[in-house]
This record gives structure tokens, C-alpha cells and sequence, in this order.
């Protein structure tokens, strides 16, 4: 398989991933909102945070209104991680690669960013935006459907796997980490709340349901902590990420480095219980996770898709 | 009843469905019968369905314009097709074989002893001042001296119904991949007719380019590496080069995945590390093929790529150097050329053409410029070019300066009338101009050619230009068994 081609397929899928991670974000905070009291609005900041794009929000953007958040979100094209520039970028990558995904995969895809970029107005407002981000959500999990039922499952796509897994396992820290230390410290006094905050977290994964019947614990910090970093049967779930790309990498050549380094950072994840029960430290600990991320995608780039004896 | 073809205006024109008011042609006449039975709705529903799978394939081409930079716009496609009987296109096929086959045969000499020019049939000068002479590909012997491997010749119909060649394209021709996703749309859409109809399929192509370019490998091996080349996704053709890859199941290229090691091998850059490739088929330019040969500031092309090609460890379709024959002045050699290398006389005709080197026919030209249409020698697109009768005084004066000044690179051509087709104008049929580009693949042990090809229409009222680029659009062609009617 071509270098240029894995890469491609790799950030097509992180691209897909990306996408339905925003739209997920986007219908909990929404209805999140609905349910906290109004003296403890948190609006649509952390948001912005979670997604690490305050600088460039802030450049456009005096403050954060919902509409202006949400057009931010959805339309924005000038270069951050809006629904429409992942879509875009999604679909540029898959345009490169059209000889290796299957027809129809590349239709989907096609085919959401022209539905989602001519329905835009209708995520806006809230009204029309659970049916937008439903869209969304469908569309991107229906390409993950057709590209695992379609496509060979060779090396082209264990890089979609690895792409996937990456961006997920990302958003998963980038969850915990701002929802954990923005809510939580105000309104510690307000139990009912803080629990509904933490399952909204869970939702945002689509895992309410899943820790349910997991864990069969009451929703509380602790434990969904561990199930979102630790659970290897749930998805979403960090360490289960991890497990994904190393599955992928021991599929491929010259995977040492890449795998060793897996690793060490599955070992960080699961003597997590300290850090779980502290603020401070978890904040640290997730940063720690995120840098063994960014790592990891360092050495499958170097890896895969560059050569020294190419320019 | 939406399609009435009493009232459908034939005259002056050679219509491909309709013979005159109201009397569709033998091979057209189910079709014609069953869009006569359509409704205004099902016409509608029929158009949007087109639609609809155009832009669910994505079938695009990309254009480029300063303001938006490059964007892909879906191709505008009739529903009607034209039909073209069996039996006629037979005899276009063999004509085409012969003309490729010469053509060949022509470009092997160019680069060897070039027998025709000592033979005073082809003359010295235009070999000299010809800009796609490669004087790097001399003395080189490609695969069964084939050099163009994939040719796109358009053909014209003139009003009295004579089918005339009006170029090759010899260089990189591209559209193939619209004849085949028509195809595919019709067969979405009307899907009764080809129930009815014995339509020959052209869902072979991809399996011929595939084995004809296996056919080229320089290592005999069960499994040749064979790539195609492409200069990127902001190329016009794009769509049409991953298409192809994708169909062949070959992998898709660019000049940055691949490079030419010290042993004077192609490799491609993957994820196990180097990998030796067999066949090019390549869809870059000449001059941008090899930077140590061609224009050094190339990065769409591969650096040693010629060395390579001239070691015999890759092979390259079309070959460089093929574009020698793609050129407006040697094409009215045509004629000439077919009788010197094969004995035989040409059994499709060339469009009649005023050599402008020729100091008689220029005369004729500089005299009747007004009557005809000036073509320069190497653009293609419709760029560059003087359709008299439509031009103003102006711009006739203009022509007339560049032919006196580089005679060499100018042909004149009577305008002809193209003969049309129904096509759909809201939920009308209208006539509009067309023409037709067959595909002709020429490999060491066969030359074979697509049935029919794609057609190109003029969606323009009155408009003769077909290009994508300036208004065109494109129609399925359908080759109709006439001997089952």
C-alpha cells in the first residue's frame, strides 16, 4: 500500500471520527442546558475548550452566545474543527483514495457533506439542530458501517482503524478533562447536578447505557472515570482505543516502536486510581495521556508515510 | 405527451435519431417511440434521477477560476442517447484501427530512420519546427514499437451524414470514464429500454486498458506492478485517473510516491518500504514526466524517470514522444500516412484541411477566412482558435497576421455543419450539436476500440463547441444491434 494513500485513509478516518465527536458534543451540551437550573448556565465555552480551539475562536468571536458558538461549530471554514471542515477534509482524503474504498463508502460521504453543508441553518437555532446533529451522527456511523462491511479489511484498513481509534481515544481525554475540572469544584453542593453532568459525559460517548449495564454503579465520578479511561468492553473507552491501534499496528511491518510505546501509555491508563480521585492530578494525567497520544502518531507518521530516501 | 417529434426541426442538419419531421431512424425508432410515450412528470422524474446519480457518483470535472480557485462541477448529461447502428459503427471501428495502427507505425519512424520524410511524403521542416518532437525518445524501441497506447480520436458527422476524424488525441486523452459512467446512469434510469434493446455494453474497457498494459511489462511476471500516474486532485481529469486506477485495480500515483533508484528502476513508496512498478500508464504531460530531462522545475513527474524508461525497466503509456502525431498540421497528413505505411486507402475520412505551410493553400486560407475555421496546431480545449463565418473583422485580421507570421502552426478547416441531437431542453427536445470521442488502445498483440465512445453535445443553442469547459455536456452513445431490430 501506498504511503501517501495510508495517510490518507488515516486522516479520512480521523476526519469521520472528528465529525461525529463534535455533533455528539453539540446535542449533549444542548440538552445539558435544558436540564441544569439557570443560575448554573455553563453555556457553550467548555465546548470550545474541550475542542482546544479558543484562540481562534476568539479572534472572529467576541463572546460565547450559543448561535455564534453553533455557527462556529457546524460552518466555520476557516480552519478550525467545524462539522463542515471535517466533513471536508474527510471528503478530500477520501477523493484521494478513491481506488481504495469502496464506491459506496465514498458516496456516503459525498453525500453528508452536501446534506450537511445545504442544511446548515437548521443546526443553528434549537429546533432543527437535534435532527442536524441526528444526521450527522447517522451519516458518519453509517460510512463506519459500510467502510467495516465493504472495504477489504487489509492494511488500508487497519490505518482507518488506527486513525479512528487515535481521534477517539483524543476526544475521550478531551471530554474528561474539561468537563471534570470546569463543573465540578462551583457546584460541588449540588449533587442532583453534579450527577447529571457526569452522565452527561457519558452520553456524549453514547455511554450512559453501556456503563448501566456494566458497571451497575449509580453514576458518580469515580466510577465513570474508570469506565470512560479503563473499560476495555466499552468502545469508547481509552485503554479499549489503544488495544484497537495495537491490534492494527501488529498487522503491519516495522511496528516495534510504534507498539512499545503503546504500551506505556496502556499501562499509564490502567494505574489511573489515583489521579482519578484528585483534580489537580488528573488534569495532569490527562495531559500526560494526551502527549502519549500525540507520540503515537508521531511514530506511525514517520513510520508509514515518510521515507528518508524521499524528499 | 411532452416529446412530440412532428414538431422536432431536423432541417439543415443531420439528426442522429430523426431522418426528417416526425420519422425517427431505424435503429432510434423504439426509443424514439418509447420517450414519445413519457409524461411531462416521468420526464421530470427521469431527469432528476440523472441527476441524482451524478451527484451521488460524484462524477466531476474541476475547473479552475480566480476567484474560487479549483471546484469540481458535476458534468452536465442528457438524457437522450444517440444511437449509432451496429453495422455503421463497424465500419468506423475499422477505420479507426487503421488510422491507429499507421499513426504507430508513423511515430516509430519519427524516432528511428524516418523513411517518410526521406521519402519526401512528410516534410522536413514540420518535423523540425514540431514542438512535441521528443529528441530524447530517438533510437528508443518501446514494447512491439507501440507509443500510443491509448489514442481518443473525435469524430464529426457532416450534414450529408459522412463521419469524419477531426483529431487525435494522442498525448493524454481523457473522458473515457464519462462514457462508462453514463453507462451506468442509463442503465439506473431507462432501465426498461435495455431490457428491450440489444445495446452492446462498454463495461469492457477497464479489463482491456488493464490487460494491455500488463502486456507492456518489461518483466515477465504473473503479477506486473502497474500504476497510473497522476498529476493530483486539482487536475481536470482527476475523477477520470482515480476512476481508472480504481476499476483496474491498479494503484493511483503521484510523481511524489515514486522514485528511480541507482539500479535505473521505478519504485513507489509504501508502507512495507520500496516497491519495484512495471507500467505507467501516466496521465502527466511530457514536459513534466522527468525534471532531469523535461521542465526541471516539474514536481509532478518523477526525477530519472526517462533513464529508467530507456534502460527497458518501465514502461510508459503512452509512450513520450507519442504527441508528435497529435498535432493539427501532421493530422492532414493523415491520409498520406496511412497510404505510405499500410498500402491501403484511409477508410474513415479526414475533415478537408488547408496545410497553411503550403504556400497555395495558404493563399486559399488568407482568401476564404471568413468561410473557415482556423485551427493552431497544438491546443487543444477549443482554445486558440477562429471560427470565421461567426468571427468579426477584427479578430479575422488578427488570424491572418499569426498565419503570415508562423504559417506552420496553422491549419484551415471549412466549417462544418455537426449533426445533432434530441436533447433535452426543460421538458422539450431540441436539437444540439455532437460530437464523438471513441477510445483506441493499442497494445504489442491487439488494437481494439470501445464500442461507440463518448459523445459530446453543445448544450448551447446554435453552439458547435463540445468542450466541458465551455458549455458541453455529454450523452450515453449507444451501438444498436440493427441486424435484431
Amino acid at each position: 500500500m501506498l504511503s501517501r494513500v495510508a495517510e490518507n485513509i488515516y486522516w479520512m478516518a480521523r476526519y469521520i471520527e472528528r465529525t461525529e465527536n463534535t455533533a455528539r458534543l453539540i446535542m449533549v451540551n444542548t440538552n445539558l442546558l435544558l436540564d441544569l437550573p439557570k443560575a448554573c448556565q455553563l453555556g457553550w465555552q467548555p465546548i470550545i475548550e474541550i475542542l482546544g480551539c479558543e484562540a481562534h475562536y476568539l479572534e472572529n468571536n467576541q463572546d460565547y452566545d450559543e448561535r455564534t458558538v453553533l455557527k462556529y461549530l457546524i460552518s466555520d471554514t476557516s480552519g478550525a474543527n467545524s462539522i463542515y471542515n471535517s466533513l471536508r477534509q474527510a471528503k478530500e482524503n477520501a477523493r484521494t483514495i478513491r481506488d481504495i474504498i469502496p464506491r459506496e463508502a465514498w458516496e456516503s460521504i459525498n453525500n453528508l457533506f452536501n446534506t450537511a453543508k445545504s442544511s446548515v441553518q437548521s443546526g443553528y437555532g434549537r429546533k432543527g439542530r437535534y435532527q442536524y446533529m441526528q444526521n450527522i451522527i447517522l451519516g458518519t456511523q453509517a460510512i463506519t458501517g459500510l467502510l467495516s462491511g465493504t472495504m477489504l479489511h487489509d492494511m488500508g484498513y487497519d490505518f482507518l482503524k488506527m486513525g479512528r481509534n487515535l481521534e477517539r481515544a483524543d476526544m475521550t481525554t478531551r471530554i474528561i478533562d474539561v468537563r471534570s475540572a470546569d463543573l465540578l469544584p462551583e457546584y460541588e453542593e449540588m449533587t442532583p447536578f453534579d450527577n447529571i453532568q457526569w452522565m452527561s459525559v457519558l452520553k456524549s460517548l453514547s455511554g450512559y447505557q453501556m456503563y448501566r449495564r456494566n458497571m451497575q454503579e449509580r453514576v458518580s465520578r469515580p466510577f465513570v472515570l474508570r469506565f470512560l479511561l479503563k473499560e476495555k468492553k466499552f468502545p469508547r473507552s481509552f485503554f479499549h482505543s489503544l488495544l484497537e491501534v495495537k491490534y492494527c499496528l501488529k498487522h503491519l511491518p516495522r511496528n516495534e516502536e510504534a507498539i512499545e510505546l503503546l504500551n506505556v501509555v496502556g499501562k499509564k491508563v490502567l494505574r489511573a486510581d489515583q489521579a482519578i480521585l484528585q483534580q489537580d492530578e488528573l488534569h495532569r494525567f490527562i495531559d500526560e495521556l494526551q502527549l502519549g497520544l500525540a507520540d503515537i502518531h508521531q511514530v506511525i507518521s514517520g513510520t508509514y508515510f515518510r521515507h528518508p530516501a524521499m524528499g | 405527451m411532452a416529446i412530440r417529434w412532428g414538431s422536432y426541426k431536423v432541417k439543415g442538419f443531420y439528426d442522429e435519431l430523426i431522418r426528417a419531421a416526425g420519422k425517427p431512424r431505424y435503429a432510434s425508432a423504439a426509443l424514439c417511440e418509447y420517450l414519445r410515450n413519457l409524461s411531462d412528470r416521468e420526464i421530470e422524474e427521469y431527469k432528476v434521477a440523472a441527476e441524482m446519480a451524478i451527484q451521488l457518483m460524484g462524477v466531476t470535472f474541476t475547473v479552475y477560476s480566480e476567484q474560487e480557485g479549483s471546484i469540481d462541477r458535476a458534468w452536465p448529461f442528457d438524457i437522450i442517447p444517440r444511437v449509432i447502428p451496429k453495422s455503421d459503427w463497424m465500419k468506423i471501428e475499422t477505420g479507426l484501427k487503421q488510422r491507429v495502427v499507421a499513426l504507430n507505425r508513423f511515430i516509430d519512424d519519427l524516432y528511428h530512420d524516418q523513411q517518410i520524410v526521406k521519402d519526401g511524403i512528410f516534410p522536413a521542416s514540420l518535423l523540425q519546427n514540431s514542438v512535441n518532437f521528443r529528441k530524447q525518445c530517438i533510437g528508443i524501441d518501446p514494447p512491439g514499437r507501440i507509443w500510443a497506447h491509448i489514442c481518443g480520436s473525435d469524430l464529426v458527422r457532416d450534414k450529408d451524414g459522412t463521419m469524419y476524424v477531426l483529431e487525435d488525441n494522442l498525448r493524454v486523452p481523457s473522458g473515457v470514464s464519462y462514457m462508462l459512467e453514463n453507462r451506468l446512469i442509463m442503465k439506473r434510469v431507462f432501465t426498461e429500454l435495455f431490457e428491450n434493446l440489444n445495446i452492446l455494453p462498454v463495461d469492457d474497457y477497464p479489463s482491456q486498458l488493464f490487460d494491455m498494459l500488463v502486456a507492456l511489462s518489461p518483466r515477465a511476471i504473473e503479477k506486473p506492478e502497474i500504476v497510473v500516474l497522476t498529476p493530483g486532485i486539482y487536475n481536470s481529469a482527476y475523477f477520470e485517473h482515480a476512476y481508472l486506477a480504481q476499476q483496474m485495480g491498479a494503484e493511483l500515483v503521484e510523481g511524489r510516491d515514486l522514485m528511480v533508484d541507482k539500479d535505473d528502476c521505478v519504485y513507489m513508496l509504501t508502507v512495507e518500504g520500496l516497491s519495484r512498478v512495471d507500467v505507467i500508464y501516466r496521465r502527466v504531460d511530457d514536459m513534466f514526466l522527468d525534471p532531469e530531462v523535461f521542465n526541471p522545475e516539474s514536481t509532478l513527474g518523477v526525477a530519472g524517470l526517462m533513464r529508467a524508461w530507456k534502460a527497458g525497466n518501465v514502461a510508459l503509456a503512452n509512450a513520450p514522444g507519442s504527441g508528435v502525431a497529435d498535432d493539427k498540421v501532421v493530422y492532414s497528413y493523415v491520409p498520406e500516412i496511412i497510404r505510405y505505411y499500410l498500402n491501403e486507402e484511409p477508410q474513415i475520412g479526414n475533415v478537408p484541411t488547408y496545410k497553411c505551410i503550403n504556400s497555395e493553400e495558404r493563399e486559399y486560407v488568407l482568401e476564404h477566412i471568413a468561410e473557415l475555421v482556423i485551427k493552431p496546431a497544438n491546443e487543444s480545449g477549443g482554445y486558440g482558435m477562429l471560427i470565421g463565418p461567426q468571427a468579426t473583422q477584427k479578430e479575422r485580421e488578427h488570424f491572418r497576421k499569426l498565419i503570415r507570421k508562423d504559417p506552420r502552426n496553422y491549419i484551415g478547416q471549412p466549417l462544418l455543419t455537426l449533426s445533432t441531437a434530441p436533447t433535452l431542453v426543460g421538458n422539450r427536445v431540441e436539437p444540439r450539436h455532437l460530437d464523438l470521442r471513441p477510445f483506441i488502445l493499442s497494445g504489442p498483440d491487439s488494437v481494439q476500440v470501445t464500442t461507440g465512445g463518448l459523445t459530446r453535445v453543445a448544450l448551447r443553442k446554435g453552439s458547435t463547441v463540445v468542450n466541458s469547459s465551455q458549455g458541453g455536456g455529454s450523452k450515453d452513445t449507444w451501438i444498436v444491434d440493427d441486424e435484431d431490430l
